[in-house]
């Protein structure tokens, strides 16, 4: 496989659960790369189906009422068409995947070596007192100072940010070629979090080892990752190389993502400028493109059409699913950059005589 | 832990000389059948009848004064200073002896039905929890739900009317008056006790069913099952060494409890079966109005309970290593 | 005393025994979760307490609303001590004094409509007696808050995130109250909801001349807030200023750890950061270090630090800060998020 193939290919996945309150579609259409040892960013809320589709990646959602379609190849392979046991196979070996609560994520009645050892017997056999020393060399690798003697603790004698060192070093274990990290540091104190995510990019560079980064936390994409890709309601709405996304993205969730976090590298009495309303209904998506109802730039025909993910005149690395024109857009986020409000941006731009 | 298991006995200790006081008392103060008139006879003269409530020591003061006149006093000092628990008012034995020639018998029957539910309750529990919502699932929460609501005396007489040898429909296994000690026929000892164990055990192997069942399917939303997952590990791996051991420890808890109030006697189940325990020793003193076995069979049915709970606590710790006293 | 002070603390500590024994239960030790605390809430300003888990905020919180009660120390609101007084003579003060709680899942009771919930504070003071005019006064909360009027009769469980937070504010400013402290309000709320509120929060402080608490652990979110700041480390204040002056040039070296370590939405920034992480975990509140609390795990820790704690005292630009080595200007403008560069630094 040469460098320039993707290491994990996801095309039009949907993955749709089939509930007492209707068909919910938790993941409605999206299409992502990672490239061997890259990081892809995926941002995203509650409800926006980030967590799901890596799961789906991992083989964690088959249930019996999903409905998955799509596919996801990784190093070429289709892994939506491969067995339960295939797939056993693969996480915790060649995928792995870290969580948000490293307290809850953990086995709280098993010493952290027994689960380290146990997730390296998963997968190659050797005999125990050989995973237990693997097992020590991972919780060093990770930081973890005193490792022999702290793998027979429990996960609660550590702490937070301890625990997810732990939880690093067991999805490590078999050196996997891809690492999914799902808000790993959410839960943890900011200098913790500082702590973790120099870890995983350290890791990253000794390693080689490919990262998704999912998180809703803005300031983690820019540290930690090369591309980005912003989900809203199931659907990837825009995508770009994470340089791009901070200067000149093109959606206007992402303009409202970023203009409603307060930040540290801007004036103090910069107003907050929030997203009316609350993410949509997976049920109830709505009609035409699903951000409609929130977006300040909102056209008629926006409540009509689905806007497809095509890239941006001039920049095939950047796609945005919006059907405002690329020049209108353009001119909105000049605005919005210069310090406007989105309805002032609006009826600016709308004065330089745009179409409707 | 051992300034703690310290503790707890030295609870102990004033509990069960809070149940002793009590058990005094409601014998004196709820109305029972005369125990002096029962052991001098229905016929007997009232000079004899007399003589007897004072052989016995009740024609002094329960509690009053002086203190050391009373029958209270007098009890304690026995139990504590010479280990002696009295004599039963029915039959002059020696309480101690009546109790622990009927200890092995109960406890045999209380393990063994033991045994029994548990064997029955974790296959059916898991499975059920795995298959939720299935129309097994359905059928098998159905049946816990007709086990658990049955009283255990009325399975025991269903038992004997279809399986007794003698009388039942399907002549299968001996049935009433038929146990034998261990030592004296164990074939005939085992076949003795099979239908109590199966009857005692019925409705507690439903119980725990539904409470694996119920443990299970909320473990099995736990993020460690999401993270056992994720590492690869095989489905049986999980199940087993994951969910089950997640839910397995509140299953012991109750364990110990059932079975410390089983050890205290099954009466219904001895009763049905006329099996020689502990429970039909109580049920007969109290029927009888003999105090002092009623005492007995109390106390030592406190003690159990009591010890379970303390080594169930203790267990618990080991199973749950957050815990720690 | 200046006279807009509308709550002082002083010298407050909160423990929480740590008890062993077998039949007597001997005190051995303690959870030292706020350990000498003194402060000034000046009226109408928006106050904020930050700071890492275990560094005693929330209990301090809980103390200043009275939910605990101090170890030792005062707490003075309005002038008058609190610091003990029993439940019948702080019921009257609680019109005053209000909390606004993290999570907005659990701190609704789940068994009450929306309307009786916002109600509760007119019951248990006896206001509003006549049912229309109760029933006014919550659905005008409601607008204000920004929900609709006509979902009085809804529970809980039908509301968002977001929407039961504002169920909470309206709760909180029902009887007009003259503080209100807020325990992390948006921390458990998706990021573009935390703007609704935060807006809506400092609406209603204009609004309703308000006087604000705010705790948090993110310092974006208390520098878009707050006035001024005091940050806490394992219960002690370790820097208090203003919030431009905090931002600007913080001086106790953890407040200059903490805001290396927020994350800033701007690429690039991650080259300068390598060597500004600070090591460790916290230590135990039940242990803290002696003398200076931070110590263990601070880059300018010299011997002194070791051996007498440093009292809460004002350094360069106005800021009051504990600490024998405050940052200095050229330390400030290295691991400012305004510069590009490597820099050497913590760890």
């Amino acid at each position: 496989m040469s460098a320039s193939e993707p290491l994990l290919s996801v095309r039009d996945l949907r993955v749709h659960f089939q509930t007492d309150d209707g068909l919910v579609k938790a993941v409605d259409g999206i299409s992502y790369d990672v490239m061997p040892g890259g990081a892809l960013g995926i941002v995203g809320e509650s409800g926006s189906g980030k967590s799901v589709s890596s799961l789906t990646v991992m083989g964690l959602t088959r249930f019996p009422n999903a409905r998955i379609s799509g596919q996801v190849l990784f190093e070429g392979r289709d892994l939506l068409t491969a067995s339960n046991e295939e797939l056993r196979k693969i996480r915790g070996n060649d995928i792995a995947m870290i969580f948000q609560d490293p307290l809850s994520s953990l086995h709280p009645f098993y010493k952290v070596g027994t689960q380290l050892v146990e997730a390296i017997r998963a997968h190659t056999e050797v005999p125990k007192r050989a995973a237990r020393v693997r097992a020590t060399e991972l919780l060093a690798l990770v930081d973890i100072p005193e490792p022999a003697r702290r793998i027979d603790d429990y996960p609660h004698e550590f702490s937070g940010g301890m625990r997810q060192r732990v939880m690093i070093a067991m999805a490590l274990a078999n050196d996997p070629r891809l690492l999914i990290a799902d808000e790993p540091t959410t839960a943890l104190d900011v200098t913790v979090q500082a702590q973790i995510l120099a870890l995983i990019r350290r890791l990253q560079d000794e390693l080689d080892t490919a990262v998704v980064m999912i998180t809703h936390d803005l300031g983690v994409i820019a540290e930690t990752v090369d591309d980005v890709a912003v989900m809203y309601a199931g659907r990837v709405v825009e995508r770009a190389p994470v340089q791009t996304i901070f200067s000149a993205p093109e959606h206007p969730y992402t303009w409202g993502l970023l203009r409603s976090i307060p930040r540290m590298d801007l004036p103090r009495a910069l107003d907050l400028v929030p997203i009316p309303g609350r993410p949509p209904s997976l049920i109830n998506l709505p009609s035409g493109c699903s951000f409609h109802p929130r977006c300040p730039y909102v056209r008629e025909r926006h409540r009509k059409v689905d806007p497809p993910l095509d890239a941006v005149p001039g920049d095939p690395g950047h796609r945005v699913a919006c059907l405002l024109e690329p020049q209108t857009r353009r001119k909105l986020w000049r605005e919005l950059q210069a310090g406007q409000a989105p309805a002032e941006a609006r009826a600016a731009v709308e004065r330089e005589g745009e179409p409707a | 832990m051992l300034a703690y298991i310290v503790r707890r006995l030295l609870w102990m200790v004033v509990l069960l000389l809070a149940i002793s006081t009590i058990t005094f008392v409601i014998f004196f103060v709820l109305p029972s059948d005369d125990p002096a008139l029962r052991r001098a006879g229905s016929r007997a003269s009232p000079e004899r009848v007399e003589a007897v409530r004072r052989q016995l020591g009740l024609d002094k003061p329960v509690i009053a004064l002086p203190w050391k006149d009373s029958q209270m006093r007098r009890y304690y000092d026995d139990l504590f200073l010479h280990g002696d628990l009295g004599r039963s008012y029915t039959n002059n034995a020696e309480v101690k002896d009546l109790i622990t020639t009927r200890l092995p018998t109960t406890i045999q029957l209380a393990v063994g039905a033991m045994v029994v539910w548990l064997l029955i309750a974790f296959p059916v529990g898991i499975l059920s929890a795995l298959k939720r919502r299935s129309l097994a699932d359905r059928a098998v929460m159905g049946v816990t739900l007709i086990a658990i609501s049955a009283p255990v005396f009325w399975l025991g007489l269903v038992a004997l009317y279809l399986f007794d040898e003698t009388l039942g429909r399907f002549p299968l296994l001996p049935g009433v008056d038929s146990y034998v000690p261990f030592k004296d026929d164990p074939a005939q000892w085992f076949q003795s006790l099979l239908l109590p164990w199966f009857v005692l055990a019925a409705s507690f192997a439903a119980i725990y069913a539904r409470l694996l069942r119920s443990n299970l399917l909320e473990v099995m939303n736990e993020d460690y099952i999401r993270t056992a997952r994720a590492k690869g590990l095989r489905e049986r791996q999980v199940v087993m060494k994951h969910e089950v051991r997640s839910a397995v420890t509140p299953v012991v808890t109750i364990l110990g409890i059932d079975l410390g109030v089983l050890l205290g006697g099954a009466i219904l189940t001895e009763s049905v079966f006329n099996i020689p325990g502990i429970g039909r020793l109580a049920y007969n003193a109290i029927s009888r109005g003999d105090l002092p076995t009623i005492q007995g069979t109390v106390l030592f049915a406190a003690f159990f309970i009591i010890v379970l709970n303390l080594l169930v606590d203790i267990a618990y710790s080991f199973l749950d290593p957050r815990v720690r006293y | 005393m200046p006279a807009e002070s509308l709550v002082e603390v002083r010298d407050v500590y909160k423990h929480f025994p740590l008890t062993r024994g077998v039949i007597l239960r001997k005190q051995v030790g303690a959870v030292q979760a706020v350990d000498g605390v003194s402060f000034d809430i000046r009226e109408g300003e928006t106050f904020g307490l930050v700071g890492e888990s275990g560094c005693g905020k929330s209990t301090l919180a809980r103390v200043i609303t009275r939910l605990h009660e101090p170890t030792s120390g005062t707490v003075r609101f309005q002038g008058r001590d609190i610091s003990a007084l029993g439940t019948r003579d702080m019921k009257p003060l609680r019109r005053d004094l209000q909390m606004i709680f993290q999570d907005p899942y659990s701190s609704l009771n789940p068994r009450k409509t929306v309307g009786s919930i916002i109600a509760e504070p007119f019951a248990i003071h006896h206001l509003l007696t006549h049912a229309g005019e109760r029933k006014r006064a919550v659905q005008d909360l409601m607008e204000q808050v920004g929900l609709n009027p006509e979902h009085y009769n809804r529970f809980p469980h039908e509301f968002s995130g977001g929407q039961r937070q504002r169920i909470g504010v309206a709760r909180a400013i029902a009887l007009k109250p003259k503080l209100i402290v807020a325990d992390e309000p948006v921390s458990a709320l998706d990021v573009s909801i935390q703007a609704q509120i935060l807006n809506l929060l400092k609406d209603l402080q204009r609004e309703l001349n308000l006087t604000i608490v705010f705790i948090a652990h993110d310092l974006s979110v208390v520098r878009y807030m707050c006035d001024r700041i005091a940050v806490m480390y394992l219960g002690k204040i370790a820097e208090l200023a203003d919030s431009e002056a905090l931002y600007a040039h913080p001086r106790h070296p953890y407040t200059g750890a903490l805001m290396s370590a927020v994350p800033v939405p701007s690429p690039g920034r991650t080259l300068q950061r390598k060597g500004r992480v600070l090591r460790g975990d916290v230590p135990s509140p039940t242990n803290p270090p002696p003398a200076c609390r931070f110590h263990t795990r601070c880059p300018k820790c010299e011997e002194v630090c070791t051996v007498e704690e440093p009292l809460l005292e004002p350094k360069d630009g106005g800021n009051v800060a504990a600490c024998h080595f405050p940052l200095t200007d050229a330390e400030v403008a290295e691991r400012s998020p305004r510069t590009a560069g490597a820099v050497p630094g913590l760890g």
